[in-house]
């Protein structure tokens, strides 16, 4: 149940920060190193963030974050275990301890970052919120809305971002707040709400779900900035470089044009870029506490950033969303990264 | 100023072996420990939380909340505080709860006489009744009148439409609001002149039936001055009560009063689940009213109504309160189960979105917690009240 998950994890909370009382010397990473492998959390089943297949094998963009964190530490991009969390314990699970790092197409707002003792390790998709409707109600545009039943995901930024954009338009709606994306889907197929609201990338996937794809419509309407990237507890610098320059050596290794295909191959490369990124040349690693070649492991094993965005949300794959803000900045998106050197 | 005493009592022991201090000491020392215990684990809690840079405090109560509720029986609107949010979600809980409450009784008192009676059929049915229900987890049945029932309903446009003022359709079922007008008064004290009507005669019957054994019909009469009095007196008042009908607006109802389909399917479920244990409660206590007691009463010439309601209820009544209680107190916990199809209770709205909102945790956990024991203890005084009045009175 989950309120009982929600009262374990505060009682968790209070009773972890209780034993762990001046006794704060281990680091994050020596923790990890100490377990043998990653505490990730990730979305309970989001096609192309985070999914279970049948084998019970994690797959998405998230997921995939959290497998280079691993391969960066362990050199092993499997040293990872998942925990499925819905959008109301997410950062409690983070907080108490029971995760190391959080990658569940989480928002990136200030209140998150300046109150909850977290703190944002960068993006790694850059989202908006948008509107799946009915057709039969006869909508093409969010103005159209006044008076609406919306179905919506409980604990999220989406709650507030809808409240504002009628607020500021001046129209009404009735808000249906579920627990998890699958009940939200099975509430607006069920027909209990007009309209279904989350970010853009998953409306296509829920839409994916439902019995009768067509029935249903996508909106044009953009209402809301939705930077989504990893997550990681305050008060531990070197850790949350970590996260950071992981997702940074996969986005600078998309614009160098290093991929999982040609790493070996790379590292007889004599562009300075490349080998720095490769950990032939410095010690990068060293200065994050990790092994040099960490940028290695990591696009050899998971890739770089446009292969991990190609395998599981990209337009070959059931979501076929395209690059378009998520394009390298050198390709007329806003994916950059800085230099690593 | 010395002054000196001298006791001449026979010295007793010394204070170390007297078993009164001893036992006072050690307890003493016990209720210490708890406290020095608590104040460490929230000490604790507070600095580690303050080291890692999570907000604490109870000053988010008055921040803007921003997050919509479809349901709030207090004023409520994105722009008020999560301070309001609470009583939003405290109230809806207390809502389905009382309705809860009122309906698992009367189904309860009902199936488990039923459960009694001597045709076989009715017997047997509410037999089936209680060991469907009462065997299949609640939040199956919540799910149930929700996603298989309820939303199985018409949309909208195909609402099930009574005389132009009652729909029910998939978004919930839609009544005519009463709008007070001036004059309204009136009607309020025509009611309150009824009920004072009622309890008087009712005191004047049972006088008078004491002092010559004539009985009054206090049920029939009552009925008839509670319906008949307010009605003249909404006639004389000139009918101040105008009815807001709902419409089809855009895509929904609007206007009249939205009984939204959450509730409806949570009310069912939590009656109809508790009702199946009420019964049993009930059973057991009219069982525990011994055979004599019911035969002497027939010896007096009481019709089988009578019986049970002057004899054999209040007798049971003593057996059914303590573990109708518990009943009562299961209700309003497993109310918390609303989250799982969106009804806006507390758990769902303040432990839910408030408290992911603010990041809280600690904090909104304690309040919530804080609040249901409330209402459980003060649901268990209320029924203990009500048990002294109705146990055996020795004299």
């Amino acid at each position: 149940m989950r309120k009982t998950k929600s009262i374990a994890l505060g009682i968790a909370l209070a009773v972890g920060t209780f034993t762990a009382t001046g006794a704060m010397a281990a680091t994050t990473l020596e923790n990890v190193k100490e377990k043998g492998h990653l505490q990730c959390g990730v979305t309970s089943g989001l096609p192309g963030f985070s999914q279970p297949d049948e084998k019970g094998n994690w797959t998405g963009i998230d997921v995939d974050t959290c497998r280079a964190v691993a391969a960066a530490i362990f050199g092993d991009a499997n040293a990872v275990e998942f925990t499925p969390l819905t959008a109301k314990e997410r950062f409690t699970a983070l907080q108490s301890g029971e995760i190391d790092m959080l990658s569940r197409n989480t928002t990136w707002t200030l209140t998150r970052d300046a109150s909850l003792g977290l703190n944002f390790a960068g993006v790694n998709y850059y989202d908006g919120q948008g509107f799946l409707i009915n057709k039969g109600i006869g909508v093409d545009d969010a103005t159209q809305l006044d008076g609406a039943t919306i179905c919506i995901q409980a604990g999220t930024t989406t709650e507030l971002n809808l409240s504002d954009y009628f607020r500021a338009k001046g129209m009404e709606f009735k808000p249906i707040v579920f627990d998890t994306s699958e009940q939200t889907v099975q509430g607006f197929a069920a027909g209990r709400c007009d309209v279904l609201t989350s970010d853009r990338s998953q409306l296509a996937a829920l839409r994916s779900k439902l019995s009768d794809p067509s029935s249903a419509k996508i909106l044009p309407n953009t209402i809301s900035k939705e930077p989504l990237g990893p997550v990681v507890r305050q008060g531990d610098d070197q850790w949350f470089n970590i996260v950071k320059w992981v997702l940074s050596v996969q986005i600078n290794a998309e614009e160098l044009g290093v991929t999982s295909a040609n790493a070996d191959d790379m590292l007889k490369s004599d562009n300075p870029n490349i080998q720095r990124l490769l950990g032939t040349d410095g010690d990068m690693g060293a200065k994050l506490g990790l092994p040099d070649d960490f940028g290695h492991k990591v696009v050899k094993l998971v890739g770089n950033y446009g292969e991990m965005y190609d395998r599981n949300v990209g337009p070959d794959t059931p979501l076929g969303l395209d690059r378009g803000i998520n394009a390298l900045w050198t390709e007329g998106g806003i994916m950059y990264a800085p230099p690593v050197r | 100023m010395k002054k000196q005493t001298i006791d001449t009592r026979p010295a007793g022991p010394k204070p170390w072996y007297d078993p009164r201090v001893r036992s006072l000491f050690f307890q003493a020392i016990a209720i210490a420990l708890v406290f020095w215990g608590g104040w460490v684990l929230v000490d604790n809690t507070l600095s580690n939380m303050e080291s890692r840079g999570i907000s604490t405090g109870f000053g988010f109560l008055n921040e803007t909340a921003g997050f919509g509720i479809i349901m709030n029986l207090v004023p409520y609107d994105a722009t008020m505080s999560y301070g309001r949010t609470f009583w939003v979600g405290l109230t809806n809980t207390l809502l389905v709860s009382a309705m809860g409450v009122v309906a698992a009784t009367i189904l309860g008192f009902i199936i488990g006489v039923a459960r009694l009676s001597s045709n076989w059929l009715v017997a047997k049915m509410a037999l089936v009744y209680i060991e469907v229900i009462r065997n299949i987890p609640l939040l199956l049945q919540i799910f149930f009148w929700y996603f298989a029932v309820l939303s199985n309903l018409p949309s909208p446009r195909q609402s099930v439409d009574v005389g132009g003022a009652l729909f029910l359709n998939n978004r919930g079922l839609y009544l005519p609001e009463p709008m007070t007008q001036e004059g309204f008064g009136i009607v309020w004290g025509g009611i309150l002149l009824a009920i004072a009507a009622v309890v008087g005669i009712r005191i004047w019957a049972k006088k008078r039936q004491l002092a010559t054994g004539q009985i009054f019909p206090t049920f029939k009469v009552g009925v008839a001055i509670l319906v008949l009095v307010p009605i003249v007196s909404y006639l004389v008042a000139g009918r101040p009560i105008e009815w807001d009908l709902p419409a089809l607006r855009g895509f929904n109802f609007g206007g009249g009063i939205t009984i939204i389909p959450e509730l409806a399917a949570l009310w069912i479920a939590l009656s109809l689940y508790t009702a199946s244990f009420i019964a049993e409660i009930v059973r057991s206590g009219i069982l525990s009213v011994s055979k004599g007691q019911t035969e002497a009463s027939k010896a007096l010439g009481l019709p089988n109504g009578l019986t049970l309601r002057l004899v054999v209820i209040p007798q049971a009544m003593r057996v059914i309160i303590p573990p109708l209680t518990s009943q009562y107190l299961n209700l309003v916990k497993n109310s918390s189960l609303a989250t799982a199809i969106g009804y806006p209770d507390l758990v769902a709205v303040f432990m839910g979105t408030t408290l992911n909102q603010t990041g809280q945790a600690v904090e909104v956990v304690a309040i919530t917690m804080a609040v249901y024991l409330t209402i459980s203890l003060l649901i268990s005084l209320f029924m203990n009240i009500y048990n002294r009045a109705v146990a055996i009175k020795e004299r």
